[in-house]
């Protein structure tokens, strides 16, 4: 059995007492840290705390004094644009109702990602952080090639290139340690990576990679179109 | 002018406010913290690690900002602005070409507005890749996901109120993604956010009240929840 408890030593006896902590499993870094260095609040992070405040709002104003909001034509529900855009941060969302029936891209999709992020913590994911490939390494292949294989056919019957592509690409990098096992260490850094890494990188290109797309590239009848051309 | 300060700071008045001296020896830096209802969120003392900015990025201090700044700004917005037709529309061109510095008022909660969701969003993504959703914070993280909710519906509600063209079809465009969802549900959901079928009258003041205070209210007790685990949960 793994040793599940550890003594934590110190220098200052003031500060801490000789004690036995049991710890099971890999928790808070709290834990995990011993012995840390700690600093005043007053005036280590309140000064800091102000400084980036500051910095904010002055940052800020300049943007504001450069830049105006934009204000078109009073609302005219008789008169459609075309492009009929909603605010960026939902743009990923429009793209995504291009591409799958509403039910689908515009409820089941999103409901989706909200609680799989929800539920991120209480799988354990990452708690041990162990890399992707320190368990069976064959087993593990097999399993990630079929996994992306089937959303993968889901994705090309939808004709979603938009994440057929990133999906792909970290794919490629996610079995680079299985076929490269030279001593790298890119190679050792992206082998150590566990899959709950995998899966939030993955979801955060997807995100990014939407709504991009449909900011900047996407115009009259939601066709595509070049930034160049005008950002609609 | 020192020995003047100095009897302000001893006076009675002055220490019934402020209950220490002023932040110069350990004990009194630490007490300043403690007796002070807006710092006494943080610990007397922090770990070095966590206050290094490369840990945080200040990520979520950021969006502490933010929130205030739109606040502040919000409030003043108000002071100009009535939720109905058409007088939401003229009273943006009013901001714009009458109130003074009423433009630049506008701007700042415009940008604001868009830089929160951007900030809270990547403030997750640093609580994810340094791995602090961890147990304890479970439950944190958890309300970090509905104000990553709250925080959008806030910027979401606000881009209607200036009733102007990318206004009206912004929330159209959403909320036909609303009617999407089974069972009726979306028909009911849509017609209970809009005060009726389409976007009108109704759905403005139902969103300035969203904007203006529902949202804002709920926001605020999940931050305060937030901070507090934040807290006892041996974060920054
Ligand atoms: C209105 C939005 C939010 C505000 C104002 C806010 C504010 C904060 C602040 C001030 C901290 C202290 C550490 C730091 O600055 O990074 C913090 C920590 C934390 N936040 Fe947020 N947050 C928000 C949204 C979120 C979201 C969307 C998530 C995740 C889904 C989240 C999860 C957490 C967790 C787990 C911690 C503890 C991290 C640690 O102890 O290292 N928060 N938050």
């Amino acid at each position: 059995m793994e040793k599940d408890f550890k003594v934590e030593e110190s220098t200052d006896v003031k500060k801490t007492p000789k004690r036995i902590a049991f710890i099971k499993g890999r928790t808070a870094a709290r834990v995990k840290q011993e012995d840390e260095e700690m600093v005043m609040t007053v005036p280590h992070l309140v000064v800091r705390e102000i400084i980036a405040f500051e910095v904010m709002v002055i940052v800020l104003a300049i943007i504001s004094l450069l830049f105006d909001a934009p204000l078109e034509w009073i609302a005219n529900p008789d008169h459609t644009p075309n492009p009929a855009k909603a605010p960026w941060y939902f743009l990923g969302l429009q793209e995504l109702l291009h591409y799958f029936p509403p039910v689908v891209g515009g409820v089941l999709l999103p409901a989706l990602a909200v609680v799989a992020l929800i539920v991120i913590p209480y799988f354990r994911i990452n708690v041990k952080g162990i890399g992707l490939w320190k368990g069976n390494r064959k087993r593990t292949f097999v399993t990630l090639i079929v996994s992306v294989g089937i959303v993968s056919i889901v994705l090309l019957m939808f004709e979603v290139f938009a994440m057929l592509i990133p999906t792909l690409i970290i794919t490629a990098f996610m079995v680079v340690p299985y076929f490269f096992t030279k001593k790298n260490r890119f190679v050792e850094w992206l082998g150590n990576l566990p899959l709950s890494w995998w899966v939030m990188t993955w979801f955060v290109v997807i995100v990014v990679v939407l709504t991009a797309i449909g900011t900047l590239f996407r115009g009259p009848g939601w066709s595509w179109t070049w930034p160049w051309e005008g950002i609609y | 002018m020192r020995t003047y300060l100095e009897r302000v700071f001893e006076s009675q008045v002055w220490r019934s406010m402020f209950r220490h001296g002023l932040p110069e020896s350990n004990r009194t830096r630490a007490e300043t913290v403690f007796y002070n209802f807006f710092l006494h969120v943080h610990p007397t003392k922090v770990r070095r690690r966590s206050v290094k900015f490369t840990y945080t990025w200040g990520l979520g201090g950021l969006s502490v900002g933010l929130f205030i700044v739109l606040t502040v700004t919000g409030a003043l917005l108000m002071l100009y602005y009535r939720p109905s037709i058409p007088q939401a529309y003229s009273d943006m061109k009013d901001l714009q070409f009458v109130v003074s510095s009423g433009q630049f008022l506008r701007n700042m909660h415009r940008w604001a507005a868009h830089a929160m969701v951007a900030v809270v969003f990547l403030h997750m993504l640093r609580v994810f890749y340094t791995g602090s959703y961890r147990p304890p914070k479970e439950f944190n993280w958890v309300i970090g996901v509905i104000l990553l909710v709250v925080t959008i519906l806030l910027s979401y509600t606000g881009y209607l109120l200036p009733w102007d063209q990318l206004s009206f079809w912004g929330i159209s465009v959403g909320t036909n993604m609303v009617r999407a969802m089974p069972f009726g549900l979306g028909d009911q959901i849509s017609f209970l956010l809009l005060g009726g079928n389409i976007v009108g009258e109704y759905a403005l003041v139902r969103f300035y009240v969203l904007h203006c205070f529902i949202i804002p209210v709920v926001a605020m007790i999940l931050m305060g929840i937030h901070f507090w685990r934040v807290r006892k949960d041996g974060g920054v």
